[in-house]
């Protein structure tokens, strides 16, 4: 335990045939610390979190998880991980009640504990009053709470949780965030992944992963600090002619929609915002607004991925 | 230990839970036994029958008439040759042919035994053995009043043991038929066969077809217990199959256990060994239960028809003997069928026993080394 990591992997490789679907992938997280693995859809996300909880046997590469090194170790670290899958992976067929108490006892909780924990984590995943109802019953964003339920049973150090938000209402995922900020308390370490963006500003810090590889790491107001000034946002109809003609200016360098709008990034803003209003007039479009936006998470994500000269699917 | 227990509450639990698997625990061996058991127990009447009557006496006649009161015959057919006889029975018209010989009555009257033919059509074998059975019983019938008569009204003697009516029953297309006692041991090989098998590698692919085996794999369960947990759920309902049957067959089918009880339970549990190997092994090779399913096939259609319970072996060409003896089952039926019906003791099951510890050992080592905590 002499590492200030609960977590580490060094240059961790996992192939399926052909594909490296974890390429390279280096992280650490310090207890108490949320990191979030932020990626497209095929990133290696869920491989990468397989490799960490156990599920699978990584190709190469080496991981250590409070203080346990696998592929020797892993069977000692399992009471060390708590991990919420992808998909629902709990028993349809079995109660709320019986699945937590199933990975209660196959943790082997002293019985005495076991029953005070459970109704414990029943009451803080709000879900007392369902606790005889059949696992698959339940609304989407109740199996995600339950399966951090039984994830939590056993009191691990490391949560891996694996788009915890799918599929799941934004109330639903607001009470979620709020469960979980409340384990950081305890001094967990908490590697999460998600697709999306806007919740990615919620970690301590994330990890940028495409195609197995972290392309990027960092505080999420650092990561958005290497765009200041260098977004605007435009506002002009119509929008696909309004797209070809900043696409065109020599100091855009990427142009994306982003909600209603569109975002231009460019190297810098002063040319652009002289330029861009005379080009949509002489065209004859209408221009609404044209300014520097603060970059968000996904801006630098894009700019990422072109740099690495990936496409973001 | 606590862990196990956790393990095996979960797969009892969701066992009583599943409709199907009840269904296939608890209905389909009942439904089993008793349509196989019913079909080969029933009286069978009004066979279609056709005769040749060679001699046309009143003794002939008599003969007809005795075969008549038995239900069994309905005379539908009247043949005028043998080759008539044979091609209503190979065209299915008639399952029975009666041929009686041109000297019939005079064989009777110069007091020696007057031979009859029974042809029987043997391919189905539900009819076939009521009506072997019936046609000895008629003729005896006959002979043994003919005898009477002529002893009270000649006085003369015949030889001891010959009845003047001897009827030769041939069974044809399929000489070993089956009746209950055949059936009711071999259907204890068979059902355990489908829930060992079947059930096992169902309740581990479930899990990963479902996707639970993700969730379930990073606990710190081990393999062993996995497995056992996997397992003995369906040890236990095997076990209460082949009470099941043995009682229904007992009971209802009057099939007398022979042999020793507990040997026959130990031999049972012998016998589940190579099948939950094999379970096993298919559960690491089966991505869905239908993949699963259609893993089983091809191992389930030979052992049903190939292992000697529905086809005798000798009655199949040699390579299919060959695979019929590649299975754990042909072994099972022969050591039932002897220890239940002839009360064989171990010392004649030897070979067998061997055979199937050499499955066990061989399936559950694969298995063993198959089978990984793991989702590669
Ligand atoms: N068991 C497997 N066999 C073969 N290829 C696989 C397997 N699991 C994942 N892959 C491939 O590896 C790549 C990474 O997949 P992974 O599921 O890790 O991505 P992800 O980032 O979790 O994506 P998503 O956001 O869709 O969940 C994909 O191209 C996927 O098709
Ligand atoms: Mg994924």
């Amino acid at each position: 335990m002499e590492s200030e990591f609960l977590l580490e992997t060094h240059d961790l490789v996992k192939t399926f045939g052909a594909l490296r679907a974890v390429d390279g992938l280096n992280l650490q997280v310090r207890p108490g610390e949320m990191v979030g693995l932020v990626g497209p859809d095929g990133a290696g996300k869920t491989t990468a979190m397989r490799l960490l909880c156990g599920a699978l046997h990584a190709t190469s590469g080496s991981i250590r998880l409070a203080g346990y090194e696998y592929p020797g170790q892993i069977e000692q670290a399992r009471g060390e991980i708590g991990y919420l899958a992808q998909r629902f992976s709990l028993y349809g067929d079995l109660t709320v009640k019986e699945n937590l108490d199933f990975f209660g006892e196959i943790f082997e909780i002293p019985e005495k504990e076991r029953q005070q924990r459970s109704a414990d984590l029943l009451r803080f995943a709000g879900l007392s009053e369902f606790a005889e109802r059949p696992a698959a019953a339940l609304s989407g964003g109740m199996q995600k709470k339950l399966g951090l339920a039984c994830a939590l049973v056993h009191q691990p150090k490391v949560l891996l949780l694996d788009e915890p938000t799918g599929g799941v209402d934004p109330v639903a995922r607001q009470e979620f965030w709020q469960l979980l900020i409340g384990l950081l308390r305890g001094g967990s370490a908490v590697l999460v992944s998600t697709p999306y963006m806007d919740e990615a500003m919620r970690f301590n810090r994330v990890i940028f992963m495409n195609h197995g590889k972290a392309l990027t790491q960092g505080i999420p107001r650092n990561l958005m600090a290497r765009l200041a000034d260098r977004i605007l946002e435009l506002d002009a109809e119509p929008q696909m002619e309004a797209k070809a003609i900043a696409a065109s200016d020599p100091e855009v360098e990427d142009v994306h929609t982003f909600g209603n709008y569109l975002h231009l990034r460019v190297s810098t803003a002063e040319g652009p915002t002289t330029r861009i209003p005379a080009r949509l007039a002489e065209a004859g479009l209408k221009l609404n607004h044209l300014y520097p936006v603060p970059p968000t998470l996904e801006d630098v994500f894009i700019h990422l991925l072109e740099t690495e000269g990936a496409g973001y699917g | 230990m606590r862990r196990f227990r956790a393990m095996i509450k979960k797969e009892i639990t969701q066992m009583l839970r599943d409709p199907r698997t009840l269904f296939f625990i608890f209905i389909m061996p009942i439904l089993q036994l008793m349509l196989m058991g019913y079909a080969n127990n029933s009286d069978v009447k009004n066979i279609a029958t056709v005769v040749f009557d060679q001699s046309n006496t009143a003794e002939s006649r008599d003969l007809i008439s005795a075969f008549k009161s038995t239900e069994y015959y309905a005379f539908d057919y009247i043949a005028t040759s043998d080759t008539q006889v044979n091609n209503l029975i190979q065209g299915g018209q008639a399952k029975v042919g009666i041929i009686i010989p041109p000297d019939y009555s005079s064989q009777l009257a110069a007091g020696k035994s007057a031979q009859v033919l029974v042809l029987i059509d043997g391919s189905d074998p539900t009819i076939a053995s009521s009506t072997l059975s019936a046609a000895q019983l008629a003729g005896q019938a006959r002979g043994a009043k003919i005898l009477a008569e002529t002893l009270s009204s000649r006085g003369s003697t015949l030889g001891t043991n010959a009845s003047p009516v001897d009827v030769r029953t041939r069974v044809l297309y399929n000489p070993d038929l089956l009746g209950a006692y055949n059936i009711v041991p071999g259907l204890i090989a068979i059902i355990l066969f489908q829930t060992t098998v079947n059930l096992t590698a169902m309740s581990i692919v479930r899990e990963r077809e479902r996707g639970t085996i993700e969730q379930l794999i990073v606990t710190p369960i081990r393999n062993w217990e996995l497995v056992l947990a996997k397992i003995i759920p369906y040890i236990l309902v095997s076990f209460a199959n082949t009470i099941l049957i043995l009682v229904i067959g007992t009971l209802w089918f009057q099939v007398p256990i022979r042999g020793s009880l507990v040997l026959l339970f130990v031999l049972t549990g012998l016998y589940l060994l190579p099948n939950l190997g094999l379970g096993l092994l298919i559960s690491t090779m089966a991505k869905t239960q239908q993949q699963a399913q259609m893993m089983t096939m091809p191992i389930m259609l030979p052992s049903m028809m190939l292992s000697g319970f529905i086809f005798p072996m000798a009655s199949l060409p040699l390579f299919l003997q060959a695979v019929g003896y590649m299975l754990p089952l042909t072994y099972f039926i022969i050591i039932l069928r002897s220890l239940v019906i002839k009360g064989a003791g171990l010392e004649l099951l030897i070979p067998q026993t061997f055979v199937l510890i050499g499955f066990s050992i061989v399936l559950l080592t694969l298995a063993a080394l198959r089978f990984k905590k793991s989702l590669d």
